[in-house]
């Protein structure tokens, strides 16, 4: 590493170099001249001053170009904000927000419309339960297995294994909730709707099992070792160590993963949308068909709704409810994080 | 823990005191601990096996190169994904010519300029939050934006941007991380010649750290062809029946597709979903050796 530095013909610009993007116009001349000049290592003002200020003026305009860049992304935030909030606006012009909040009907389709998002919320907040349900316990005990007891060998084979289970395509998750689980499942529970719940809530714990898993790890790995020292000195064995010592001193660490997890279900589409159903129902039985926020956005979007409609601002509505959820439900987490970083920084 | 109070009493050979029943016991429920902790990694192991071998078995025998080159029909038997291969691969270039540049810049810009002055630490906590945004979100944003406001239609221009900003805050963060591993002494070493702060970055920083970079964005984009949502949300037709042949050309991809066939009633199409996922599958898969061998050919012209 340190080679590179002191070979000169490459620090310093050699013609190679400016062919690689710099400005032909202004950096050959002035770099080349001080090159020829100089030896390297002696510090020597250039007599000639004109070159240099072309440099720091190109220097000056490419951190504007990437201070341009970075901004972009309060762009997207700001546009996020624009898009919903205008359709939301339009919406909320014709349908009371009380009515939107708080009724328990949601047929938009119909000829004579309900537009209460309950339903929804209700089939949104079923099915992620259930995810949690799976991926809390067994992301919070494989978590303390890796972080407390396996060795480096096992932690080679299972992380990669993780990896894979969070980087497959959710449609993936979708079609083998849909073709494999429900109908394993149906075996067990012959009154399982062939859309449902509890299906799809299952696959997406499934799913969202290594995030839960590695974050938690990684809020564990954080506790400093003499707590643990402390507690062996004590005669605890491992087990009391990593229950009643590592997941409390953690505890910020892991809610943080738990809370970025359930945003994740909630705002989670293709499992939902093609295993749980299209029929919004305020129910809280798991083996019926329910239709979450998401698979509403999907199902009128896979429809020819034209813009303007009511039908067209619903899905900016319920994007805008969905938004708003897992936006406060991350800055809880974030804010979590920081305060999980701080106890131990 | 509980026996904090009581003095050491295990240092002759125990006999039947409580203390050694104690002992035991906690030895007991330990090795019940570590049972129970490596049946759940052995389940989601089991999970994904099991999920391999589902599709394997549904799908297999459906692939074949008809099936490849073959156009959407209504006939199951006779139904191809080319129009969605080709439409997937070509969305997943235009985003990587959109988020690549900008990504790769806004972390140079986060990293090595911005330090901690405020105006980057609201950028630094606003990418945080958007990498958290569900991704139908971003497509609602696609559709307002791109589609309607901007009126580029439901194209692969406006698939491919909404895309590129789904998938610019991992571009940014993954890209950081990577510039963040060069070491401080190049920079520095690089500043006692008298290169200026950009002559530093792109002749020294960039290509110590390029094999992280490119490793992070592959990994963007792979999460990028396997999405779904975002795209049907901004109107990426499901039956088109011709290869996409210009950024202005309506299209689906290879994930709508198959979200197409699941969502039919008949069997026959299910084989065909299972096999359409073995070819995304099989993309993502040889994107991410591309990029192992991308990466391994730069790593040794870079550092040698």
């Amino acid at each position: 590493m340190t080679l590179r530095p002191s070979d000169p013909s490459r620090a310093s610009g050699s013609p190679r170099a400016e062919s690689r993007g710099e400005d032909p116009r202004v950096a050959p001349s002035h770099v080349e001249g001080r090159h020829v000049s100089t030896p390297p290592g002696v510090a020597v003002r250039p007599s000639n001053t004109e070159p240099r200020r072309g440099t720091r003026k190109i220097e000056v305009l490419i951190e504007w170009g990437l201070f341009a860049c970075a901004l972009l992304s309060i762009g997207t935030t700001i546009g996020i904000i624009a898009v919903l909030t205008i359709e939301t606006v339009a919406f909320l012009e014709e349908v009371p927000i009380s009515e939107f909040l708080f009724g328990t009907e949601w047929t938009p389709l119909f000829a004579m419309p309900r537009f209460g998002v309950l339903p929804l919320v209700m089939g949104t907040l079923l099915v992620s339960a259930i995810a949690m349900l799976v991926a809390l316990p067994m992301g919070l005990l494989s978590a303390v297995y890796l972080s407390e007891y396996a060795g480096e060998r096992l932690r080679r084979v299972v992380k990669p294994v993780l990896e894979i289970l969070a980087g497959i395509p959710t449609v993936v998750y979708g079609y083998f909730a849909l073709l494999f689980v429900t109908p394993l499942l149906q075996r067990v529970m012959p009154d399982l709707a062939g859309f449902n719940a509890l299906g799809p809530g299952i696959v997406m714990g499934i799913m969202i099992l290594p995030l839960v898993s590695s974050l938690s790890e990684d809020a564990m790995r954080g506790v400093p070792r003499g707590l643990r020292e402390g507690s062996y000195a004590l005669g605890a064995t491992k087990m009391q160590t990593s229950v009643r010592v590592v997941v409390p001193a953690a505890f910020s660490g892991i809610t943080a993963a738990f809370i970025l997890a359930v945003s994740r279900a909630i705002g989670e589409t293709m499992i939902v949308a093609i295993a749980a159903g299209q029929q919004p129902r305020l129910t809280a039985d798991p083996t019926k068909p329910v239709e979450t926020m998401t698979a509403y956005i999907v199902q009128v979007s896979l429809g020819d709704t034209p813009q303007g409609t009511l039908e067209y601002r619903t899905i900016f509505a319920v994007g805008m409810l969905l938004f708003v959820g897992t936006f406060l439900l991350n800055l809880v987490s974030a804010w979590l994080r920081e305060r999980f970083r701080e106890e131990y920084a | 823990m509980s026996t904090g109070t009581s003095r050491p009493s295990n240092i002759g050979p125990a006999v039947a005191t409580p203390e050694s029943r104690e002992l035991a016991l906690r030895r007991v429920a330990d090795v019940a601990f570590q049972v129970l902790a490596l049946l759940v990694l052995v389940v989601a192991l089991a999970s994904l096996a099991t999920l391999i071998w589902d599709i394997v078995s549904d799908g297999a025998g459906t692939v074949s190169w008809n099936f490849i080159t073959g156009f959407s029909s209504r006939r199951a038997s006779q139904a191809g994904i080319w129009h969605a291969l080709t439409g997937s691969v070509f969305v997943i270039i235009v985003t990587a010519l959109i988020a690549v540049p900008i990504g790769v810049a806004a972390a140079i810009y986060l990293e090595e300029y911005g330090g901690r002055s405020v105006g980057a630490r609201i950028i630094e906590l606003n990418i945080t939050n958007l990498a958290a945004v569900p991704s139908i979100i971003y497509g609602l944003l696609g559709l307002g934006l791109f589609v309607r406001m901007m009126g580029m239609g439901r194209s692969v221009l406006a698939g491919a941007s909404t895309l590129a900003l789904l998938v610019l805050p991992v571009v940014i963060l993954s890209t950081r991380e990577a510039l963040r591993a060069v070491p401080k002494t190049l920079r520095e070493g690089s500043y006692a010649l008298g290169a200026t702060k950009w002559q530093t970055i792109w002749h020294q920083v960039l290509p110590v750290a390029a094999p992280g970079i490119l490793t992070g964005l592959i990994l963007a984009l792979s999460r990028a062809i396997g999405e779904t949502a975002p795209l049907i949300t901004i109107g990426a037709v499901t039956f088109v029946t011709f290869a996409p042949d210009s950024i202005w050309s309506p299209f689906t991809v290879l994930p709508i597709q198959i979200f197409n066939w699941v969502s039919r009633p008949q069997v026959e199409f299910h084989a065909n979903a299972a096999a359409g996922i073995l070819v995304l599958v099989a993309l993502l898969l040889s994107m991410n050796a591309a990029a192992i061998w991308l990466r391994d050919r730069y790593q040794k012209r870079g550092l040698s």
